[in-house]
């Protein structure tokens, strides 16, 4: 299977990345983009058929490598 | 003193810090593979600047389950003195040895230069030859050195005195305009609870030598030489009153 | 199957696949013409350049290796050995600036650590459009994060370089990269493959398709269809680097090698051509058992690849396991992939079946060589005509100062240079924006300067006589920090060698840069030479580059450009002819680059330079300061910056080049009259250091002395400078800066 983890910093984190690309975008215009979070996106390719254990195997990686736990915050897709 | 200086794929910094220590205050030192689980011995440990594992994931990320660390994490715990310094400093972070997380610069670029520090604490094995309040100047060079920890950690770092040194004007003064990367409360230099394991972004061993521009770094290393062995066993519970707060 | 279109795609000539067919006696296979097409490009070939670049002096007892190995040696006493070499990495960073930089650095330090030395310092030398251009911003954003980011990460320090502005690189920005190292003279080791059965070892990064035809790519000039060669772009991978370097130096220090070389241009093609052939052997390797990081690679594909972080090694029967074992401790594999033979032949397989063979000797030494025509181009009557007379004459001298100061190309570089670590590995005793770059050799007492100069607008008013001001500014630079200057290294970057105005300028650049180096006698280790850099038929200045590399005795002696102490005096080395020809001032004030660049007398020139490493080993000067760029004025300034605000007062002649007054003060003021240098002495040393000068046959005269806040400068008795010392700094450190303050990311 394959799992999809993307990881971004916590929201109550203060992105300087995000905040330079929106001061951007903004001056190119977009004044309807309000706000951009940066973050990163991992492909994991899954010795696994079974969701459960590919969803758990993800979430453990997630938690205990991909992402700190201080700054960041994770989500997951299974398929 | 015997002086181990931890070696990951990608540290950078080794050979400045093991210089610093057997050349220009005549200790012993030795590198640690960070392959190997063996201090050899160390009285104190080095984590030195540089990219270990490229840091292609988080500063730091990698290095924390390099096998090394398990023998790094027990000596912390006996009391043992262990300063990072830069991406060493980062390792620690990630290896929850001290508090905290690194964001990227507030500028988003790379700094290397000159940044002025207030020593906040002198009862840390690596800031005892210190005195309070003392400016020292030192270098820096990093990307990612803007500390941040939440709202309640942070009141717990500081209720605990364990900022060790803070970005300041010359004159000692914290003031944004000379934070070079836009850490929360101006933190250069932080310790853990217990006071023997300190990280620090400035790099004391750059700042040794006249002719390399600067001395302040010295009073790092003379702490530290000049202590005598388990001076953080001894330190606990001696803590200074905070000179000021930031 | 192979037509005039596919010769075309390969960028090979009908007159040149002649000469494939008479070295082979057959039609060539797709793969070996694709071999042929990037041995035989410009880039790895020097087809246009070689007949000049063999009048360069490459000589002398300093010398432990000159041109044609990986990198150039030097003697620099106590049985080390300084390595160096400049590169450029012009069209990749066009195409990809980020990557392009970083690869090029990349290469730079692979050079170096390939000859066995540990590489301690970097240089760059950058060009680019206007910097309030459009496009200039985002190229040298990325350029300078692609060079911090490789060159930070592998922990070896950025000490110094030059970046200039000029319109003329706008379509087609210059980054020449140096790198130095260290190695005792008997570790020195070379790129030759010898000894019939010895393994050839592939380490380092896997083999993608990234970066075929890089160099053919490298060898023609740029057009709306550039941006479609994309994908040849390589990315590079500074820890892979760092652990190839450490690993490399290691195995170097068993013996267990005959010969390694990095797969740089042409990758594994040129590496196994070069080594065979400076063996006089033959390479066999299987490329099926190169490692490969995507599926369904061809053999072509493979042997084309400029994957980065790759290494080519030949090791001693008997040491194999040593070697592999090494490399496995920095968690790289060695994979064997063939071995050298005794036939002079390039031979590949697949599996076992030969897919090319070709003579090594056809690929190198027997590669195209071209007498190309030359003549001289037409715009240089025009262009060299200056009449001052006709130019409005400056009414205030102040605020001329504060232009030129403010000028990008002489405007402080620190917003630049602080993104680059340039203190790690704690050698650095000449921080970068103060003269050359210098570095301690720990172990010692020496120390290393090092300089990169070039001034392409002196050269596209006069190739010949601006090749040989790069290099004396670039000794003068080093001899300034107190160091004597030993050898060269040049980067030529030109247009299209096919049209005969461009062939025309670099051979008179090569001649001037041929009698400079005998003249101060800094013979040319290496360098590189890229041409076709045109954007739409339009060629850049020419514009070679020259880094110079000299030794100081005592590292404590070095020198900066800073005045130390008010009350100093401030003695001018040299004399002063108010040239404005190929001016900063021009450019800045009247928006010309016309006339003769100044005059240049190589013996005046070396006799400056003896002198400066007399006055500071016998520490006699505080401060020097070369006058060049921007004239004595910014020069005067330039000594009073960084110095917690020591202003001047001094006073000189006025030129007597127009027939305006205030002409002839700026004259004074901002023309750029070579071998000079503005030196800063204790009033108790003043009367030895004129002795000192007259001795050695060099002009100098006190006018004036370091103190106060301001800068003041009278010319012929009037004041004519009078600024705040503080502001004038303001205006110079602020100036790049003020361009990325309100931009877009």
């Amino acid at each position: 299977m394959r799992a999809r983890v993307f990881v971004t910093l916590k929201k109550s984190v203060f992105d300087p990345q995000g905040r330079t690309i929106v001061d951007a975008l903004q001056s190119l215009g977009y004044q309807d983009v309000v706000d951009v979070r940066q973050g990163k996106y991992f492909e994991l390719d899954l010795a696994t058929t079974e969701r459960a254990h590919a969803e758990k195997l993800a979430a453990e990686v997630a938690d205990k490598v991909l992402a700190n736990p201080v700054i960041e915050s994770y989500r997951i897709e299974v398929d | 003193m015997r002086f181990g200086i931890v070696v990951f794929p990608g540290s950078n910094c080794d050979e400045d810090a093991l210089y610093a220590a057997r050349d220009v205050f005549g200790q012993d030192a030795e590198y640690l593979w960070h392959k190997d689980a063996d201090l050899k011995g160390a009285d104190v440990l080095i984590l030195p600047g540089g990219f270990a594992h490229g840091d292609y994931l988080r500063t730091g990320a990698m290095a924390r389950f390099s096998p090394i660390m398990a023998p790094v994490r027990a000596f912390a715990e006996r009391g043992g003195p262990v300063l990072g310094i830069c991406n060493g400093f980062q390792i620690l972070l990630e290896a929850g040895l001290l508090p905290g997380a690194m964001l990227r610069n507030r500028g988003l670029k790379y700094r290397c230069e000159h940044v002025y520090l207030r020593v906040e604490q002198t009862d840390t094995p690596f800031t005892s030859a210190a005195t309070a309040g003392q400016v020292l100047k030192m270098p820096i060079g990093h990307g990612e050195g803007n500390y941040f920890a939440p709202p309640e950690m942070l009141k717990t770092i500081e209720a605990n005195h364990q900022v060790v040194l803070r970005y300041t004007d010359p004159q000692g003064r914290v003031d944004e305009a000379w934070s070079p990367n836009g850490s929360v409360n101006a933190i250069a230099a932080l310790c853990n609870d217990a006071r023997n394991v300190v990280g620090m972004m400035p790099h004391p061993e750059r700042a040794c030598e006249a002719l390399l521009g600067g001395v302040d770094g010295r009073v790092i290393f003379d702490s530290i030489v000049r202590s005598p062995k388990g001076f953080a066993l001894q330190g606990i519970g001696r803590r200074l009153q905070p000179s000021q707060t930031a | 199957m192979i037509d005039a279109k596919v010769l075309e795609r390969h960028g090979v000539k009908p007159d040149e696949y002649e000469r494939i067919l008479a070295f082979m006696g057959r039609e060539p296979n797709l793969t070996e013409l694709g071999i042929f097409s990037v041995m035989w490009s410009e880039h790895c070939s020097y087809k246009s350049s070689r007949v000049h670049l063999r009048t360069l002096p490459t000589e002398g007892p300093q010398v432990l290796q000159g041109p044609g190995e990986n990198a150039g040696a030097v003697d620099i006493g106590e049985g080390l050995a300084a390595v160096f070499k400049i590169e450029s990495h012009n069209h990749p960073s066009f195409i990809e600036p980020y990557q392009g930089a970083a690869t090029g650095v990349g290469g730079i330090i692979r050079d170096i650590f390939t000859m066995g030395a540990r590489p301690i310092a970097l240089l760059n030398s950058l060009r680019f459009g206007a910097l309030d251009a459009p496009g200039t911003r985002r190229l040298l954003e990325n350029v300078v994060a692609g060079i911090a980011g490789y060159g930070n990460s592998i922990g070896i320090p950025t000490v110094g370089g030059e970046i200039v502005f000029e319109p003329t690189y706008a379509g087609n920005p210059l980054v020449n990269v140096f790198c130095l190292g260290i190695a005792k003279q008997s570790d020195i080791i070379k790129g030759v493959a010898s000894g019939v059965g010895n393994a050839v070892y592939y380490v380092g990064a896997k083999t993608g398709r990234d970066g075929i035809h890089g160099a053919t790519m490298a060898s023609a000039e740029f057009d709306d269809k550039s941006a479609e060669k994309r994908p040849a772009v390589q990315v590079g991978d500074p820890f892979m680097e760092k652990l190839l370097l450490e690993a490399c130096l290691e195995v170097m220090q068993t013996d267990a090698l005959i010969g390694i070389q990095d797969m740089g241009a042409a990758g594994l093609t040129c590496s196994t051509t070069e080594m065979g052939s400076r063996g006089g052997a033959g390479v066999e390797i299987d490329v099926s058992l190169v490692p490969q990081r995507e599926t369904g690679m061809t053999p072509y594909e493979i042997m084309l690849s400029e994957s980065q972080e790759r290494m080519l090694l030949v090791a001693k029967q008997g040491r194999e396991a040593e070697v592999e074992r090494i490399f496995e401790k920095w968690d790289l594999h060695a994979v064997r992939i063939g071995h050298v033979t005794d036939d002079g032949l390039l031979r590949v397989k697949e599996r076992g079946v030969v897919v090319a063979e070709i003579p090594n000797r056809a690929l190198t030494d027997e590669a195209p060589e071209y007498h190309r025509p030359m003549s001289e181009p037409e715009y240089l009557r025009e262009a060299r005509q200056l009449d001052l007379d006709t130019l409005a004459a400056p009414s205030d001298q102040n605020a001329t100062l504060l232009s030129i100061l403010g000028s990008p190309t002489i405007a402080s570089k620190k917003w630049i240079y602080r993104q680059y670590d340039h203190m790690v590995r704690t050698n650095t005793i000449n921080l970068p924006g103060l003269g050359a770059g210098v570095v301690r050799i720990k172990g010692t007492d020496r120390a290393l300067a090092m300089s990169v100069d070039g001034n392409g607008r002196y050269c596209y008013l006069d190739p010949r006589l601006g090749a040989m001001l790069a290099v004396a500014e670039a000794a003068r630079n080093v001899a300034c920090s107190g160091a004597r200057p030993l050898a060269a290294t040049n980067c030529l970057n030109f247009g299209n060698p096919e049209r005969p105005g461009i062939m025309w300028q670099f051979a008179k650049a090569v001649e001037g840069i041929g009698e400079a180096c005998r003249a101060l006698d800094v013979p040319i280790t290496g360098g590189n030479v890229s041409l076709y850099n045109e954007t739409d038929g339009k060629a850049i200045y020419p514009t070679p580059t020259i880094g110079v590399v000299g030794l100081l005795e005592h590292a404590d002696h070095v020198v900066s450009r800073r005045f130390q102490e008010s009350g100093d005096a401030i003695v001018l080395l040299g004399e002063g002819r108010g040239e404005l020809g190929g001016s900063e001032y021009l450019k800045v004030m009247h928006d010309l680059v016309r006339g003769v660049p100044p005059a240049l007398d190589l013996d005046a020139e070396r006799k400056l330079q003896a002198l400066l490493v007399t006055l500071a080993g016998e520490r006699l000067m505080r401060s020097a300061h070369d006058c060049s760029d921007g004239g004595l004025a910014v020069t005067v300034a330039e000594c009073c910056f960084d110095t917690n605000g020591i202003g001047a007062e001094l006073s000189i002649e006025g030129a007597g080049v127009s027939r305006e007054v205030t002409m002839n003060t700026a004259a004074a003021l901002f023309g750029e009259s070579a071998s000079r240098v503005i030196v800063s002495v204790v009033p108790e040393h003043v009367t030895t250091v004129l002795q000192r000068a007259a001795a050695a046959g060099v002009p100098a005269r006190v006018i004036g002395q370091t103190g106060g806040s301001r800068l003041r400068i009278a010319v012929a008795g009037e004041i004519v400078i009078d600024q705040s010392a503080d502001e004038a700094e303001r205006v110079w450190a602020t100036s790049i800066d003020k361009h990325f303050a309100h931009r877009v990311a």
